[in-house]
């Protein structure tokens, strides 16, 4: 155990991460049926405007205020990128996504020069710790419980309020939830504020792990956020929060597989390490040959 | 309704346009207007025959302004600027020629490097100086040839840069060099018996250098455990891990600054408990501000160390602190880099092949090249039969977690 507790503990920590970025694909793709491409660069995007508001700002000012301008800059992408599109074939949004998501890795790019940037110490959970033989940062243990009471609270919200029952609708029948008197704008709306929201907050935790913020630190969390969620399902909340752990962890054993299979006697000397992503992705596609519709996927077949 | 929809999609796309001819515009614009803004600031002497008879030599920069290793690439570039800037003419056949240095990003990338390279080549430049990295060194080496341009590598250390061909120079040390500097460093200083290598997958660079170690510290009795890193990865977590319970005794790891803030940061928060050692990429102000306040031990190779040469240092310094874009360029402080005296003395290297070619002409520059010989602030600079500089020297610097700056530990020759 004491062997393995190292890898775990990061793998329960970035599995996290990807499930607050997982969530927001997950909703956005179970109310408009669209693959939001630019969703891992708003993550990104947070991660920048941290780095800038705090080089000025108090973290007490800058942290709600860069949570506040995420969601802003969420709740702006959908209304200039997507709304437009609402009547277009699906695939014309999902151009528009790319594009979207090209545009703030750009603007990134220009506004940091394209160097990295060294994210601010955020006080409490930047500090380490030691968990028996492991020594890590409190961000690894305040990830998992954060995410679970933060996917609590979708979960009441989704089930138990007028809003989260509009959701519902929405998701299940676009149409006839138009016709029946639900604002669908504020629907959507509110789906974009809520993905980004978890994002931002994501954001916080992954970079305070992993410090160097670029234009391009958006892309690989934001890809395997993606794979969770589809990896559980997508469309679904649950689904996509297991996915992510299950993402998480899996990545990080493979990579200390060999040291670990190492100490017990068996030398298997192949650079396992190396292909820690290739396994994570292999792993995916074998769960997807069995149960195609992800772990708790819906039953409908849809062409994306 | 729809008219106004058709307004605003007309609206759009000539906004599109003007911004594409814009950036036309100001790539064919900005490098000559920044070298007759240098050629105003050093006075009339520069500007007179600039002015006169319009004789322009072109360098070209090879640079990596952007991704992995845009930080130390910027910084090279600045050691060129500077030069230009000191000496912004040069006397070829008896006439004095305005150097203009047309400056391209290969964006640390092999795949976007070879169009950077031809923007150079359709430029029209006499010889073309970088790339920082080595891998973008490589993937541009043979769009040079094609062009029939010469190239001088400033501090890429992989050896397959100049092997093989007679077009690419270089004036810095080779990996198999530093590799055993670096061993033998690890061997007899640090007494480590068992060291954790870790490189980045397909980077050229980083694999070299791993393997020049691996084979001099198992030579000289060690063990050695090797991993390496997808691109893209921010997680080296497991990696620290690996190192630390397999008992390794040294982290080597000359990988990009990027992924090497990553790192450090990692390794401190998950008490790495024994030292880092890395290649020339680490001796950077990335480095030593992402160590500060850390529980880490640094230890670097490289070309230069400040303090060796006193006029350069001075004057490179107050170059920084005049101009605000290069003091953001070199990382917000005036720490000098070993990688821009590198960038100064190749700057001077070309300008003494262009005279010793008689001609702006570049293969008469390529044909002038193996003669060229200079004594740099890094040192003397001669070239050998591949087109690599005869050095023999590294500077092992180590980074102090108090003051954020760079310790000189020792100067290390291989015979």
């Amino acid at each position: 155990m004491s062997v393995v507790l190292p890898y775990l503990l990061s793998g329960i920590s970035v599995g996290g991460q990807y499930a607050l970025i997982a969530i927001g694909y997950t909703m956005v793709y179970g109310i408009l049926r669209l693959i939001n491409f630019a969703h891992g660069d708003v993550f990104m995007v947070a991660g920048v405007m941290m780095v800038y508001l705090s080089a000025s700002l108090p973290l007490y000012v800058s942290m709600p205020l860069m949570l506040i301008l995420t969601v802003i800059i969420g709740f702006a992408i959908e209304r200039a990128a997507y709304k437009p599109l609402r009547s277009a074939p699906r695939m014309s949004i999902m151009i528009s996504a790319i594009g979207v998501s090209y545009l703030l890795q750009n603007l990134a790019a220009y506004i940091t020069g394209g160097l990295a940037q060294q994210y601010p110490t955020v006080p409490g959970i930047s500090a380490s710790v030691n968990i028996g033989p492991a020594t890590t940062k409190v961000v690894t243990l305040v990830t998992p419980f954060l995410v679970i009471a933060l996917v609590f609270a979708l979960v009441m919200l989704i089930n138990h309020t007028k809003i989260g029952m509009a959701m519902r609708a929405v998701s299940k029948d676009y149409d006839t939830a138009q016709l029946m008197g639900i604002r669908i704008n504020a629907v959507i709306s509110a789906t974009f504020v809520i993905g980004s929201f978890l994002a931002a907050v994501g954001s916080v935790l992954y970079f305070t792990n992993y410090t160097a913020v670029t234009y391009t630190s958006g892309a690989m969390p934001g890809l395997k956020a993606f794979v969770a969620a589809v990896f559980g399902g997508i469309g679904s909340i649950p689904g996509a929060v297991i996915g992510a752990f299950i993402i998480g962890i899996s990545e990080n054993i493979v990579k200390g597989l060999e040291a670990m299979l190492g100490m017990a006697g068996i030398n298997l000397n192949i650079g396992l390490a190396t292909f820690s992503d290739a396994v994570t992705f292999a792993l995916l596609i074998i769960i997807l040959v069995v149960k195609p519709t992800g772990l708790f996927g819906e039953k409908a077949t849809e062409k994306v | 309704m729809k008219s106004y929809k058709r307004v605003l999609a007309l609206m759009l796309a000539m906004a599109m346009m003007v911004c594409v001819f814009a950036a036309c515009g100001s790539d064919a614009a900005s490098a000559p207007a920044a070298s007759s803004a240098e050629a105003a600031a050093s006075g009339d002497a520069a500007a007179a025959p600039a002015a006169a008879g319009d004789k322009v030599v072109k360098i070209g920069v090879y640079e990596p302004a952007s991704g992995d290793n845009g930080a130390g690439g910027k910084q090279e570039t600045l050691g060129m600027q500077y030069a230009n800037q000191e000496t912004p003419t040069v006397e070829i056949g008896g006439e004095t020629y305005s150097v203009q240095l047309e400056i391209v990003d290969n964006q640390s990338s092999t795949d976007k490097g070879p169009s950077a390279a031809q923007q150079l080549v359709s430029a029209g430049v006499s010889v073309v100086l970088g790339s920082y990295g080595s891998g973008v060194s490589i993937a541009a080496s043979d769009v040079f040839k094609n062009g029939g341009v010469p190239a001088i590598g400033v501090t890429c250390t992989n050896p397959q840069v100049t092997e093989g061909n007679d077009h690419y120079f270089r004036i810095c040390f080779l990996d198999p060099f530093q590799g055993t500097v670096l061993a033998n460093y690890a061997s007899a200083e640090l007494g480590a018996k068992k060291a954790y290598c870790l490189s980045k997958l397909g980077d050229d660079y980083s694999a070299g250098l791993c393997n020049y170690f691996k084979e001099a510290f198992t030579g000289l009795g060690g063990e050695v455990v090797e991993e390496s890193f997808p691109e893209g990865n921010s997680d080296f977590t497991s990696y620290i891990t690996n190192a630390k319970s397999q008992g390794c005794e040294v982290f080597f790891a000359p990988v990009s600054t990027e992924a090497a803030a990553n790192i450090i940061e990692q390794a401190s928060a998950q008490g790495l408990g024994m030292p880092m050692l890395a290649g020339d990429t680490w001796d950077s102000n990335v480095i030593t501000g992402a160590a500060q306040g850390k529980d880490v031990e640094i230890i670097v190779t490289t070309f230069y160390q400040e303090g060796g040469n006193a006029a350069f240092d001075e004057g490179f310094k107050a170059y920084l602190n005049s101009d605000s874009t290069a003091m953001t360029n070199n990382g917000g402080n005036d720490m000098v880099a070993a990688v821009s005296a590198m960038g100064y003395d190749a700057y001077y290297v070309a300008l003494e092949a262009l005279k010793a070619a008689g001609s702006t002409d570049a293969a008469a520059v390529q044909a002038a090249l193996p003669g060229v010989t200079y004594t740099g602030v890094s040192g003397a600079i001669a070239f050998n039969e591949t087109g690599d500089a005869i050095r023999d020297t590294a500077y092992v610097k180590k980074a102090n977690t108090e003051t954020g700056a760079w310790d000189f530990v020792a100067e290390q020759k291989v015979g």
